[in-house]
């Protein structure tokens, strides 16, 4: 039996979710073999939401897509573990360019990952339209993705893999490209809804306040090659909110980790030369 | 119920309905150009140059036609943008044909090569409605007479009449060989836009096969087929070309599709022929439209050259019999057909783009 990581966290650890055993993946290029990710071990207990962090360029995206099953792993295992309906899809993606489909409307691209299982057809269209409804584009059904803003995008983004239901739930920086304000009610939005499904998340960005601010679990990234820094365990109690991020609490902790971060950080940068 | 006004609200600005004018009154300076025309035309009658330089004279003229229209232009309300911009575009045609026929009418042009325009109308109407005994055609099949002969010989009557039209030999065989040419080029650019080993095997031989000019194998195209000078060889030979340019086309854009939408398809269980009808050609489907374009136009150049070369019906060998027999606005007649053609078929596919892209508006 593995030993759990982190002791913060209240989830289960010993039948986890997501096992990532000493995860490697290594491009061959022309000039050699290049390691983008670096012996990483990760395990994400059943509604745990885990956050990783690291510079751009470190491997987390690559990370997500082996965890996707969309890139192969050079060496070690990956695991998803059902839960009791075996009809669910193990993942599902949002990613960081949204990638929604241009060519169908909104509520047809929701109902996407439903239709490609065979759901029927008037089944799906009414999942689809109820989670466009929690995220208020129930008006924009009809309309296709040309014709709505970025953060309306990446809403039906985020929905598409909500209404898929899957086991796990991985987002790849899913509010990178948008602007400040329709991050933070995106982020506001995200809180609200997972406090709902309480799904097995799986969540990369670049930016900490945003990690603190919606995981039980920060993962720092070191870069080239792409390995585990640290694990910090978020204490602050749910519900959260945009509000969290005000609070004492969130400041201290965000002291905190930047304090051992920059410690890390520079320890790595001398393990280097 | 008593009026709110809201008092902290600006009151927008009245914007004047047309654009402020600047420098001199509109009529003044188009008084001014009006007289550069006169000058500039009048001058060289005088000097007995315009007949010798009248090809340097009209773009002297069109210089100061940019000018007044720029002039114009510039005091035109936005309600009346839209015509004052398509009238723009209708009437330099216009405006060449006038200077066209005045041209020829003066003796400057031999009218024997470049007939007026009126007398090219005139022709283009002759060979509408008359019919050639000598070559048992016309020129759309005499759609009038459909009603009588279909009372007096029923479909097979009104089947004649389509049998002797120059525009339905010339759109069949271009219609026919567009269809059997693109389906499969679009389906085998697909196959190598996503197999790289049969793309690695095809795409050299098809590129040099691609940059041949398709008239020069309608020769052996002619012996393969059992009657060679029927409509086989011909369609084709239509059917090759846009094969080949819709193969190549297509599997360009299949290559340019942001892998991240086959990364979201396959994540979201999409596989094989789901994967192809959801994902793979709706995002080539830009790609293959400009590929159509294309083939279009070359579909034309080739069934218009062949029937240059053999045939005994189509637009293209009333155009060139016209030539042979020396009545060049008969022949200037057929050549307009080709281009209304051409157009014609450009704005159905349009349609039919609009049809099955509703995103893209």
């Amino acid at each position: 039996m593995p030993e759990p990581k982190d002791g913060g966290s209240s989830l289960d650890l010993r039948r986890p979710k997501i096992e990532a055993r000493d995860v490697w993946k290594i491009y061959d290029t022309a000039s050699g073999p290049v390691t983008a990710v670096e012996n990483f071990t990760l395990d994400v207990a059943d509604g745990e939401f885990v956050c990783i962090v690291g510079p751009s360029g470190c491997g987390k995206s690559t990370f997500l897509r082996m965890l996707a099953g969309l890139d192969t792993h050079s060496a070690g295992d990956i695991l998803i573990r059902r839960g009791a309906d075996p009809r669910k899809p193990l993942n599902s993606v949002v990613f960081q360019e949204y990638a929604v489909f241009p060519w169908k409307t909104v509520v047809e691209n929701v109902a996407f990952g439903l239709q490609m299982r065979g759901v029927g057809k008037s089944e799906r269209l009414e999942t689809a339209h109820y989670w466009l409804e929690r995220v208020g584009l129930r008006k924009f059904a009809h309309y296709y993705p040309s014709q709505i803003s970025g953060g309306m995008k990446q809403r039906v983004s985020i929905v598409r893999a909500l209404a898929n239901d899957p086991e796990v739930l991985l987002m790849d920086e899913p509010l990178g490209a948008l602007d400040a304000q329709t991050r933070i009610v995106l982020q506001d939005e995200l809180l609200r809804i997972w406090e709902e499904t309480r799904k097995t998340v799986v969540y990369i960005t670049h930016s900490l306040d945003e990690a603190i601010l919606l995981g039980d679990r920060v993962i720092l990234m070191t870069a080239h090659p792409g390995r585990l820094l640290t694990t910090f365990p978020i204490g602050i109690a749910r519900p959260r909110t945009v509000e969290t991020l005000n609070t004492p609490e969130f400041a201290e902790l965000r002291g905190a980790i930047w304090h051992q971060l920059a410690r890390e950080v520079s320890r790595a940068m001398e393990m280097q030369t | 119920m008593s009026e709110v006004r809201n008092i902290d609200a600006p009151t927008p600005p009245v914007l004047p309905k047309r654009p402020v004018e600047r420098g001199a009154p509109l009529a003044k300076e188009l008084a001014i150009v009006a007289a550069a025309v006169v000058a500039w035309n009048g001058g060289l009658v005088l000097l007995s140059l315009w007949r010798p330089l009248w090809w340097a004279a009209l773009p002297g003229d069109f210089a100061l036609l940019v000018i007044a229209a720029e002039r114009i232009g510039r005091c035109v309300s936005l309600a009346w943008r839209r015509v004052y911009e398509r009238s723009l575009a209708l009437g330099f045609p216009v405006l060449a044909l006038i200077a066209w026929q005045l041209v020829v009418d003066a003796g400057i042009l031999n009218p024997l090569w470049f007939p007026q325009p009126t007398r090219i109308a005139a022709a283009l109407w002759d060979v509408t409605v008359h019919y050639d005994r000598f070559s048992e055609t016309s020129l759309l099949g005499r759609p009038w007479l459909i009603p009588s002969r279909f009372e007096s010989d029923g479909w097979s009557g009104v089947w004649t009449l389509f049998a002797e039209s120059h525009v339905w030999a010339t759109l069949s065989r271009v219609g026919i060989g567009f269809v059997i040419g693109a389906i499969p080029g679009i389906l085998l650019g697909v196959i190598m836009g996503v197999n790289r080993t049969v793309r690695l095997m095809l795409d050299t031989t098809l590129s040099a096969i691609y940059v041949l000019p398709k008239i020069a194998i309608f020769p052996i195209v002619m012996l393969v087929f059992a009657d060679p000078f029927g409509e086989g060889p011909k369609i084709a030979v239509v059917a090759l070309s846009v094969f080949f340019l819709m193969a190549i086309n297509t599997m360009a854009g299949v290559r340019d599709i942001d892998p991240v939408f086959l990364m979201a398809g396959r994540n979201y269980g999409a596989r094989g022929y789901a994967l192809l009808w959801h994902v793979i050609l709706p995002a080539a489907l830009p790609v293959i439209f400009a590929g159509l374009r294309l083939a279009l136009g070359t579909a034309l150049i080739v069934i218009i050259s062949i029937e240059f070369l053999r045939a005994k019906q189509g637009v293209g060998y009333m155009t060139f019999y016209y030539w042979e027999v020396l009545n060049p606005e008969k022949m200037y007649a057929g050549l307009v057909v080709v281009m209304i053609l051409g157009v014609i078929l450009t704005y159905g596919l349009q349609w039919l783009q609009r049809r099955l892209m509703p995103w893209e508006r």
